[in-house]
């Protein structure tokens, strides 16, 4: 008959999954088919259960057609069987060969999987600019794709190294420095140089050191040693400690690690860089940062800074307070402001700042350490000017006496216990411009509770409002100042910088920086009596 | 003991509010002696003063300078709390991990967030305290060097939800789970959710509970990859950039009604740019979070501050009128405003 001889393999199958009837090619696939055989004994069992589930349905009355489709291995290939029912509870069975569909299924999927792994291991990786972080993460993934233990080694120099190790599947990591010899570990010494770029070292695990081997970590086949480039500086280097059963790489898994230790190296160099530039921009910039104010006697001193921008932390305006100034009597707060804003701002206040305490024994004479910061800033070769105003402290009774030079600067505002602000008169010359300055000195009580305000034009020129482009202006500064009356020198610091920031909103502001002077109240403690409130312990 | 508290409470704010710092650290001290657990003195005393104070702020019977001050001299007390040597003995092992507390930007409140800081190191964390106002930007450099397990986020004021949305999502991008907590995000924490924190605590005992376990999970990173759960409306963009014209519009509207010729004139309290311009930003906050409930409760709210100071009845809907006539082609806004005024 004609289906003898199809193409395709075709068995006629009955309800007790007796085999009535193979044709050739179905004798062929399963290696010979005899008369009456069961379809257990002759087909794979795949074949035998779809045929028995799908009797039961026929008997139910609750099959259709279509949907019973099944496929499964026979030797090295891969079949769907294709059911077509007849009268009496027969079956007949056509098989196609898929096995390449399926292959290629197979590996597309495959494909997407390690895809989808690396672009969650590179999207880990990068997500923290933090170097133990990023030790931790790489150990991990590697870990959770490539090997039963792994460590991510960098060198820290002088044989100290960075190691973070990770032992478990979905576990974490640890990371610790330790003091080793690179050349205890065949490849390390190479991988660590990073280039010219090294190909996986694979090692005896019998010479594995000493160091390497962490308690539980099971038994180890096969040992790699791969080297972390990035960027073209040597990052590190990463190790996998694998089972024996998986003791080399597949074709994937090479693909995988070659891929991954891109991705790893240059996130280690990343944070690396990150960390040390960081350190470097701490180290310099800690004499530029707003300093932590010292205790003066019978005055509460309060300041709040804010630079321009979100993400800087110095800038061009500056205040200091020095306990002793001049002949001693009296403390001197200095607050100023110089031209422009960011790093190159700040590095002349520093410079500023460092002149004006080699001009702390003149400080009884204001217009003489104006003088003086003129002639030192008109000799420098920078166009910059600065202006400043200076506040000697005194106590004076129960109050304060001070006394008030501006240069060129907003003058202070004194907030008194009934509610008025008055504007300091004093006024004077911006310093290094002009050849010779001038400044007008003013003496001031504060009674207790009373407060002088020192800001720079931050705060007044801070623009937005409700209208979006007012500026927050003297008026409006002096207004709030009126309901500060009483309130301590903390308060009103932060007070006023509150109100400057909201009133600049979302719109960019320039250095805001408030220096307040209170003479203090017999219910307020002085420092030495209360712990500090302050900042970030 | 409860009878016990709520006399340390009357004590401390009798103290706080007469501005004496004196009387309010010794009565810390007496209560400390007396054996009151540090965490109740901290959240059930100086918490529930503070609470109160911001209460009696909201509800305009201090002024601003009793306000600060009383504010001052408590933050004073949660500072001897926090060096008593009954705290340094009773502080936890640092070993449940270290966590870093800030206030969003914008936010100035910091007693909440000092609060919470002081708890979490009583009960073992290790803390930095970053404090008022801190800029996303600021955040996330802190984040990377110093990598806290988790991040707590403090945020009282509503308008403030959009940068904390910022603020969440960023620390998560730099694979660090978030815990939020303040008045800003609703009684039941509905726009933490939304805004897609890991976590929400309504108090510091409860956020400090939440931890105990230690710290959030980190999210794997496959979500970072994800569509974003909320996507910015653009009717809040387009109101953030108009606000300014907006409040101008709507004072000129009032000013004209009011048959009155600029905003200097005559003696009637009425409405200020600032109130106007507090209007908005609830407006675009709404939309932000889409719930027109947070500007509904908030007209009402602001209704009766307006009546409190003497600003005319029914002023409220002139000024709701005037910004309707002011939202063309922005009809989410306006269903919002709509939906108020009903």
């Amino acid at each position: 008959m004609a289906w003898e001889d199809t193409p395709y393999p075709m068995l006629i199958v009955d309800a007790s999954g007796r085999i009535e009837r193979a044709n050739r090619a179905t004798r062929t696939l399963f290696g010979g088919v005899a008369g009456d055989e069961s379809l257990t004994r002759a087909a794979p069992a795949w074949l035998a259960q779809a045929h028995r589930m799908l009797s039961a349905r026929l008997a139910a009355g609750a099959a259709g057609p279509g949907c019973e489709v099944a496929r499964g291995p026979v030797g090295e290939k891969v079949y769907e069987a294709h059911p077509v029912y007849t009268d009496g509870g027969r079956v007949t069975w056509w098989l196609v060969d898929v096995t390449v569909q399926q292959r290629a299924f197979e590996e597309l999927q495959a494909e997407r999987d390690a895809s989808a792994s690396m672009v969650e291991a590179a999207t880990e990786l990068l997500s923290s600019l933090n170097l133990d972080r990023c030790l931790q993460a790489a150990a991990r993934l590697a870990v959770r794709h490539l090997a039963a233990a792994a460590l991510v080694v960098i060198p820290l120099g002088s044989r100290r190294y960075e190691i973070a190790y990770c032992g478990e599947a979905n576990g974490r990591a640890v990371r610790e420095s330790l003091t080793i010899d690179p050349r205890t570990l065949p490849g390390l010494v190479e991988a660590l140089q990073g280039y010219p770029p090294v190909p996986p070292h694979w090692v005896e695990p019998e010479l594995a050191p000493g160091w390497l081997i962490r308690e539980g970590a099971g038994e180890i086949g096969s040992m790699v040693v791969i080297a972390l480039p990035g960027y073209g500086l040597p990052a590190g280097a990463l190790v996998l400690l694998r089972r024996p059963d998986t003791a080399g790489f597949s074709r994937r898994e090479e693909m995988f690690a070659r891929l991954f230790a891109i991705r790893a190296g240059t996130a280690i160099s990343i944070a690396r860089l990150y960390a040390e530039q960081s350190a470097v921009t701490e180290t310099l910039m800690a004499d530029l940062l707003p300093p932590v104010i010292p205790h003066l006697d019978g005055a509460e001193v309060a300041a709040s800074y804010r630079a321009a921008g979100d993400s800087a932390r110095v800038g061009g305006d500056f205040y200091d307070v020095h306990p002793a100034a001049g002949s001693g009597r009296e403390a001197l707060v200095v607050l100023g402001d110089v031209s422009g804003k960011g790093p190159e701002a700040a590095v002349l206040t520093g410079k500023i700042r460092n002149t004006l305490r080699a001009l702390l024994p003149l400080a009884d004479d204001h217009q003489r350490v104006l003088e003086q910061l003129n002639d030192v800033l008109i000799a420098g070769d920078s166009l910059r000017y600065v202006t400043l105003v200076l506040a000697a402290v005194e106590r004076r009774g129960a109050g304060l006496g001070l006394r008030l030079t501006s240069a060129g600067h907003p003058p202070p505002m004194i907030v008194r216990n009934d509610g008025r602000v008055d504007v300091a008169r004093t006024h004077g010359t911006l310093i290094g411009i002009l050849e010779h300055v001038t400044s007008v000195t003013e003496p001031v009580l504060l009674e207790p509770g009373e407060t002088c305000l020192l800001y720079s034009d931050g705060v007044i020129e801070a623009k937005g409002g409700p209208l979006g482009d007012e500026m927050f202006g003297d008026d409006r500064l002096q207004e709030e100042l009126r309901r500060c009356a009483g309130m301590t020198a903390t308060s009103v610091a932060e007070r006023v910088q509150m109100l400057a920031s909201q009133w600049a909103g979302e719109n960019e502001h320039d250095d805001i920086a408030i220096v307040a002077i209170t003479a203090p109240r017999d219910t307020q403690m002085s420092p030495d009596e209360a712990p500090g409130t302050g900042g970030p312990a | 003991m409860k009878d016990g508290i709520e006399q340390r409470v009357e004590g401390l704010w009798a103290a706080v509010m007469a501005g004496d710092e004196y009387a309010a650290i010794d009565s810390a001290r007496v209560a400390v002696e007396s054996g009151i657990p540090i965490e109740t003195m901290l959240l059930d005393v100086v918490g529930a003063v503070q609470a109160r104070v911001g209460q009696e702020w909201a509800d305009n019977r201090v002024t601003v300078a009793q306000e600060h001050t009383a504010t001052a001299v408590n933050e004073r007390v949660l500072a001897f709390l926090a060096h008593h040597s009954a705290t340094r003995n009773n502080r936890a092992a640092p070993n449940k991990g270290r966590l870093s507390v800030a206030c969003v930007e914008g936010e100035w409140h910091t007693f909440p967030a000092r609060l919470l800081a002081e708890v979490l190191r009583l009960r073992g964390w290790e803390v930095d305290y970053l404090g008022a106002h801190v800029p996303t930007q600021h955040l996330i450099v802190h984040l990377h060097r110093a990598d806290p397990d988790t991040v707590a986020l403090s945020d009282s004021i509503a308008t403030r939800l959009p940068a904390a949305h910022g603020a969440i999502t960023a620390c998560q991008a730099a694979g660090t789970p978030v815990l939020v907590g303040g008045a800003a995000f609703g009684p039941d924490g509905r726009y933490a959710r939304l805004l897609g924190a890991d976590a929400w605590a309504p108090d510091a005992r409860a956020a400090a509970d939440l931890l105990s376990d230690g710290p959030l999970p980190r999210r794997p990173a496959a979500s970072m990859t994800d569509e974003p759960p909320h996507p910015v409306d653009h009717e809040y963009s387009e109101l953030t950039d108009r606000r300014g014209g907006l409040v101008r519009r709507v004072m000129d509207a009032l000013h004209r009604q009011a048959g009155e010729p600029g905003p200097h004139g005559g003696e009637l309290p009425r409405y200020t740019p600032e109130d106007v311009a507090y209007i908005v930003d609830y407006l675009r906050t709404s939309v932000y979070v889409d719930d027109p409930e947070l500007f509904t409760s908030f007209v009402e709210w602001m209704t009766r501050m307006l009546r409190a100071r003497g600003v005319p009845a029914g002023a409220m809907d002139c000024a709701l009128t005037a910004m309707d006539d002011c939202l063309s082609g922005l009809p989410h806004a306006r269903d919002t405003l709509a939906r108020a005024r009903q």
